[in-house]
């Protein structure tokens, strides 16, 4: 059980990593023998509504992450256990004293049989930020994975900071799943026709469970306003199913995911 | 990686084998470069192209020839619509073939390019349906309709038909144009029109005879019965021509 | 990583847009973006164009640049899915690798081509192929990058023109505005190419562009178009 929590002095920011180790408890449950918040990462065991699921929430104890952090966010699924991670309010990035770029790394890993469901608020990229964001998951053979990532660009009526924010989802021995998302100024096209257009706020819902293997349902739009936004429900190339969605605001993001969601849940068939 | 190759056989490259390549040099009858067997050394449906200008009935011409031949032989059909899928629909809710039995090309709002400048997309089309519904005895490649210079690339077809109708005007032949000088067989349809329309047939025929020597010409009327029969004469011919080579 | 500058004309054959592997059929996400109002005139597909270079550009740049620096291609087929989403995409880039291999086979046979067709008689995503065929054309990497990135941006401007009746002249323009970010697009796909040889797939560039993916589903699902993508 270690925590790194380095709170140095400004001007090269924080680094902190913080850890989640889930296991089953033999009663049917899910411990969590690692709950290491560290730096402005604290973490909290909640109450989950998923029966044999533990729950854990990310409390941002102060605006996170700043131009030169590092902040790291490691969790660990163990064979046969059920791990929800969500967070309390919105993570904003904001710009630091020193321009710096910050960082943001998520790694997780969902063992044989287990279950994860990382399910945090946005992300906003506030005015002046630069932030680049990786999220890894490593997926063992038959782990079940929902995973939300909700971009937003600017706090309300604001130009939106830098974000580059990259998602590698592997298993099964191949990667299912990469693409990286460069928006703000000074990426290329960003705010053009081909990549977000007029849309400041834009989530990736991704769903792999073994029975997409053999039935996963077929791509299909979400029906939605296109002056609202525009969501579109992709098999991947693997057991993996893709909500890609743009909206003019993060509550249309999130009432898309949420439909993209509900279409592929079992008892949706 | 520049190995001696002497000979190469640009057309049909997906399968080739040396085995293949080989095959495909010997003997191939027509004026095709593609190469004339199948991978597996078997002798490959022969490919017809219809080329000709909009609304001259070369989809009407395509119906036609599957009513008539059908049941005696295993066909497909390519169509290259310039706006997609309106032939292939045409023919499809006019059941002349089954659904499996025929595939629409995409052009890019250029149908003579994919005929012939860039013919991958319907070399792979031809070679799909092959490979889906068994060997075919004919394949029919259909232009999508465009102007008097569109023709089709030896490397796709073994032989073109160019089908003009006496309702474009009876000059039609007299202009020429790749298609109506050089195409295997002219159709000239809709000839039941030319009183109302006030086409000469004689003067379609003798100007098309200037422009194109011996190579025939079928003047047909859909619409009466058995009105695609001289073009079917023609095909035919070309079958049995082409089946013969492959001994 | 060699960046060979002899036989550096094969490159214009392989970049010519004239090219007979199928590319003429496709607008690269234009036809769609014309009908959703966002490409409009020069000045919108310029920025669409410089979208579409900085990410599908891009990840196509290195793919190509790493099966011409020798990257094992159907690992690269592989990471090609994993940045596709859109299997309407996924399956434009495979037809279009299988018509690019029947050209690239005609034009400059090499075992390595024939070795990649046997294995996946399907297709595989035509930047890998694009790579293969410019390594047996006697191209480097870099060459194989410019002939993707360069291919991401005529494919669009030229299906503006029909589809907008845009001034040729100025859609042209647009390309050669977007010049010296070709460049740089080219030159950063080499960078990655040689990460990639020197650890894994994983390290190549996976630039998303969600409007492309959303717009390509849309657009393989209507009825009646002009391209085929």
């Amino acid at each position: 059980m270690t925590t790194v929590a380095l709170p140095c002095a400004a001007p090269s920011g924080v680094r902190a990593t913080a850890r989640i180790v889930a296991t089953p408890d033999g009663r049917g449950g899910t411990a969590l023998p690692v709950l290491d918040g560290a730096g402005p990462l604290a973490l909290r065991r909640t109450r989950s509504a998923r029966p044999g699921a533990a729950q854990v929430t990310v409390v941002g104890a102060m605006s996170a992450p700043l131009g030169g952090d590092h902040l790291s966010l490691r969790a660990r699924v163990l064979p046969g256990a059920r791990l929800t991670v969500g967070s309390a309010a919105a993570t904003v990035s904001l710009p630091g004293r020193n321009g710096a770029r910050a960082g943001y790394d998520v790694r997780l890993t969902v063992g044989a049989g287990a279950e994860l469901r990382w399910l945090p608020e946005p992300l906003i990229a506030a005015a002046g930020s630069d932030l680049a964001m990786t999220t890894r998951v490593e997926l063992a053979e038959g782990a079940r994975l929902v995973l939300r990532e909700e971009l937003v660009l600017g706090r309300a009526g604001e130009q939106p900071g830098r974000l580059a924010s990259r998602l590698t989802v592997r298993g099964g021995g191949r990667t299912l799943l990469d693409q990286e998302i460069a928006v703000g100024p000074g990426a290329p096209g960003w705010s053009g026709p081909a990549v977000l257009d007029r849309y400041r706020a834009m989530g990736q819902l991704l769903v792999v469970e073994p029975r997409f293997e053999e039935h996963a349902p077929p791509a299909a739009a979400l029906p939605s306003d296109p002056a609202e936004g525009e969501a579109l429900l992709t098999p991947l190339a693997g057991p993996a199913v893709l909500v890609t969605a743009l909206a003019r605001d993060a509550l249309t993001a999130r009432r898309l995911l949420d439909a993209g969601h509900a279409a592929v849940a079992p008892s949706a068939g | 990686m520049h190995l001696d190759h002497p000979e190469t056989y640009p057309q049909r490259h997906a399968h080739a084998s040396p085995a293949s390549a080989l095959s495909g040099k010997r003997g191939a009858p027509t004026s095709s470069g593609a190469p004339a067997e199948r991978p597996d050394g078997t002798r490959r449906a022969l490919r017809i192209g219809l080329g000709g200008p909009v609304g001259s009935g070369k989809t009407a011409t395509v119906a036609a020839i599957c009513r008539q031949l059908r049941d005696e032989l295993s066909i497909a059909v390519v169509t290259n619509d310039i706006y997609t899928r309106e032939d292939a629909e045409f023919l499809l809710r006019n059941a002349v073939l089954p659904p499996e039995r025929i595939t629409a090309v995409e052009t890019g709002a250029c149908p003579h390019t994919a005929i012939r400048d860039d013919i991958s997309a319907n070399l792979e089309a031809v070679e799909d349906l092959e490979e889906s519904v068994g060997p075919l005895d004919l394949v029919l490649v259909e232009s999508g309709g465009d102007n008097l210079t569109a023709t089709f690339s030896k490397g796709l077809v073994d032989a073109q038909i160019f089908v003009i109708d006496v309702a474009g005007g009876d000059k039609i032949p007299r202009k020429g144009g790749p298609g109506v000088s050089t195409a295997d067989l002219l159709v000239v349809n809709k000839t039941d029109l030319a009183p109302l329309v006030g086409a000469d047939l004689g003067v379609m025929a003798r100007d098309a005879k200037a422009q194109r020597g011996e190579l025939p010409v079928a003047f047909t009327a859909l619409t009466e019965p058995d009105g695609i029969a001289p073009v079917i004469g023609w095909v035919r011919e070309r079958l049995a021509g082409w089946t013969a080579a492959a001994v | 990583m060699t960046t060979t500058t002899t036989g550096r004309a094969a490159l214009l054959v392989l970049a010519d847009g004239r090219f007979p592997a199928g590319g003429h059929a496709h607008s690269g996400g234009a036809e769609a973006a014309v009908a959703a109002g966002r490409v409009h005139d020069a000045v919108s597909l310029e920025a669409f164009c410089r979208g579409r270079l900085g990410t599908a550009g891009l990840v196509a740049a290195a793919l190509a640049a790493a099966a011409a620096a020798g990257v094992d291609p159907l690992l690269l087929d592989e990471a090609a899915d994993a940045r596709t989403p859109s299997p309407a995409l996924r399956a434009t880039g495979r037809k279009l690798g299988r018509q690019l291999m029947r050209a690239a086979r005609a034009c400059w046979p090499s075992p390595a081509l024939d070795a990649l067709a046997a294995a996946r008689p399907r297709g595989v995503h035509q930047p890998v192929v694009l790579g293969l065929a410019a390594a047996a054309a006697g191209l480097g990497p870099l060459d194989a990058a410019y002939a993707a990135a360069y291919e991401a941006v005529s494919g669009p401007a030229t299906a503006a023109v029909r589809l907008l009746s845009l001034d040729p002249f100025d859609a042209t323009a647009v390309l050669a505005r977007l010049a010296p970010e070709l460049d740089h697009v080219a030159q950063r796909a080499v960078l990655a190419a040689e990460s990639a040889l020197d650890s894994d797939v994983d390290a190549l560039p996976a630039a998303s562009a969600p409007l492309l993916e959303i717009a390509a589903e849309q657009h393989a699902a209507w009825p009646v178009r002009l391209f085929a993508s």
